[in-house]
């Protein structure tokens, strides 16, 4: 049974499509990978999802039709999108960044517990609870956004290009909070354009190609395949070549 | 001691105008929505303040909440009524809308009111106080200081509660505060209330110590516009020290200029301040 189960998922700005057509399935306790190059709809995929845009087709959560329904609507059934780019409150405080990233709780009381946890999954944000969140380091920055996000006790938590604009000690680091969360039980749907990355975390993946979906299988199958290695990896690899 | 006197005398004035800006700024300059009927909105607050002692009767704490709550609630209805459906669209239908809605409310008091200047029945804040020789009419000491109090408490209320953070958070960032779980459109209409109060509750301080007409919005929107971009665009606490210094400046040149001279100088003073200093005198460059 999957907890969320998105068919013939189209966007269209005006007359620009920002995806055709997008299935897929994210089971609970699964990390999903949304992969493909800029401009494949996997921001826009995420955003239809998480009420940001209006979709056409279905997105089911939990056998409920969510297409269509307001983002605030979207964030309270436990599905939490953390958006590209961050798009932390800048203006405001680490503290009160994470207390906004709590408005969706429908359990008041379980903000005091949340605080803890996201405290203790990232010292640094404890440190600079006072400061301005438009103070803070990409990195810290990073962690702020994902701790806001499960500020809401997220269900499934997506995220978008987590990895963007971040030193690569950095990367690996959210990385390994992210295995750690998967651990804990958290469902993951993921964008990212480092395959490489992805794939080391992921259970599933789908690569997306001009707003549809060109290839999916099991992670493992997917570092395998020979099609992407040549059109992902081979790119990846030698790039990263000195 | 004049000189002490007059002095007072704007920067008392001037809380005033900073308790009625700081409600612009939240529109203008937090929510990026011109309103260019704000000035209507404290005109209305002093009418409110006159119907309530007139019919009512009862001291300037009364007819104070009374005008705060009446305009809250036509800032909130005004909001859901007009200001929504245009909220999103070009600059033009924002200016537009607010400009009509300001020409409508404002001939709207003329045809109820009249034209006439009216002034509030002589109340307990009649008389004067000397302070270190300074005399003071009770009335415009009263007003002022609430008015400062006020300023204060709004700019306390967006940092410091939980509804003022949503509030700035949908400012900022209208998505990402979705994404929170935040509906957008209940926080601007909070907005718009405490802009509309803010606006109403200073008429009412007004109207305890200066007479007016329905044609007095006109002044006050730009002396609002004037004081938020003094202050910086968005900052509660930049429109209070924006709003005092316009009062100061407006009662220093009216004293050793001449009144005709007072607005020639504050707006004078304001051109020269975009030339030099674009983002405010509380702006970040």
């Amino acid at each position: 049974m999957s907890d969320l189960v998105v068919e013939h998922l189209e966007v269209r700005y005006g007359d620009l499509v920002g995806v055709a057509d997008i299935s897929l399935k994210v089971r609970a306790g699964q990390v999903v990978a949304l992969l493909g190059s800029n401009g494949a709809g996997k921001t826009t995929t995420l955003n239809a999802i998480a009420g940001v845009v209006r979709p056409r087709g279905k997105v089911e959560w939990r056998g409920e039709q969510i297409a269509g329904q307001p983002a605030y609507a979207i964030v309270s059934k436990g599905l939490a999108l953390s958006p590209e780019g961050w798009r932390l409150f800048v203006a405001q405080t680490v503290e009160q960044n994470l207390r906004l990233g709590a408005t969706a709780l429908a359990d008041r009381a379980r903000a005091a517990a949340l605080f803890e946890r996201v405290y203790a999954l990232f010292p640094r944000l404890a440190e600079r609870r006072r400061q301005l969140a438009g103070t803070l380091s990409g990195g810290e920055r990073q962690m702020l956004a994902l701790g806001r996000a499960l500020m809401s006790e997220p269900q499934l938590l997506m995220l978008d290009e987590p990895s963007l604009g971040l030193a690569p000690a950095v990367v690996e680091a959210l990385y390994d909070t992210l295995a750690e969360l998967h651990r804990q039980g958290l469902t993951l749907l993921l964008a990212e354009q480092s395959i490489l990355l992805a794939l080391g975390i992921a259970d599933y993946a789908y690569v997306l190609q001009t707003g549809r979906i060109a290839l999916e299988g099991p992670a493992a199958d997917l570092q395998k395949n020979e099609q992407v290695r040549e059109i992902y990896l081979g790119i990846a690899t030698r790039a990263a070549a000195p | 001691m004049v000189a002490v006197q007059v002095i007072v005398g704007g920067l008392l004035l001037g809380a005033i105008y900073a308790l009625f800006s700081s409600g612009l700024t939240l529109i203008w300059g937090m929510m990026n929505f011109i309103n260019f009927a704000h000035g209507e909105f404290v005109m209305l607050g002093m009418y409110v303040a006159l119907l309530v002692v007139v019919y009512i009767g009862g001291g300037p704490a009364i007819f104070g909440i009374a005008a705060a709550v009446a305009l809250a609630v036509l800032g909130i209805a005004i909001y859901f009524s007009l200001i929504r459906h245009v909220i999103r669209g070009p600059m033009l239908a924002q200016i537009l809308s607010t400009f009509g809605l300001a020409l409508l409310l404002r001939y709207t008091a003329f045809w109820i009111f009249s034209a006439n200047f009216v002034s509030l029945p002589a109340n307990a804040l009649s008389g004067t106080v000397s302070l270190a020789g300074v005399y003071l009419p009770v009335a415009q000491l009263v007003a002022g200081i609430v008015a400062i109090v006020l300023t204060i408490g709004l700019h306390l209320l967006l940092t410091r509660t939980a509804v003022g953070s949503k509030l700035l958070a949908v400012a900022e960032d209208r998505t990402a505060a979705m994404l929170m779980g935040i509906r957008p459109d209940r926080m601007q209409a909070l907005a718009w209330g405490l802009s509309a109060g803010a606006a109403g509750i200073a008429g009412a301080l007004m109207a305890i110590a200066y007479p007016w007409s329905p044609s007095v919005g006109e002044t006050f929107v730009l002396i609002a516009f004037v004081v938020v971009a003094l202050g910086g665009f968005g900052s509660v606490l930049g429109s209070l020290y924006a709003g005092l210094i316009t009062g100061l400046i407006q009662a220093v040149s009216a004293f050793w200029l001449g009144a005709i001279y007072k607005d020639i100088v504050v707006y004078g003073l304001f051109v020269a301040l975009l030339w030099l200093r674009p983002q405010g005198l509380m702006g970040k460059a």
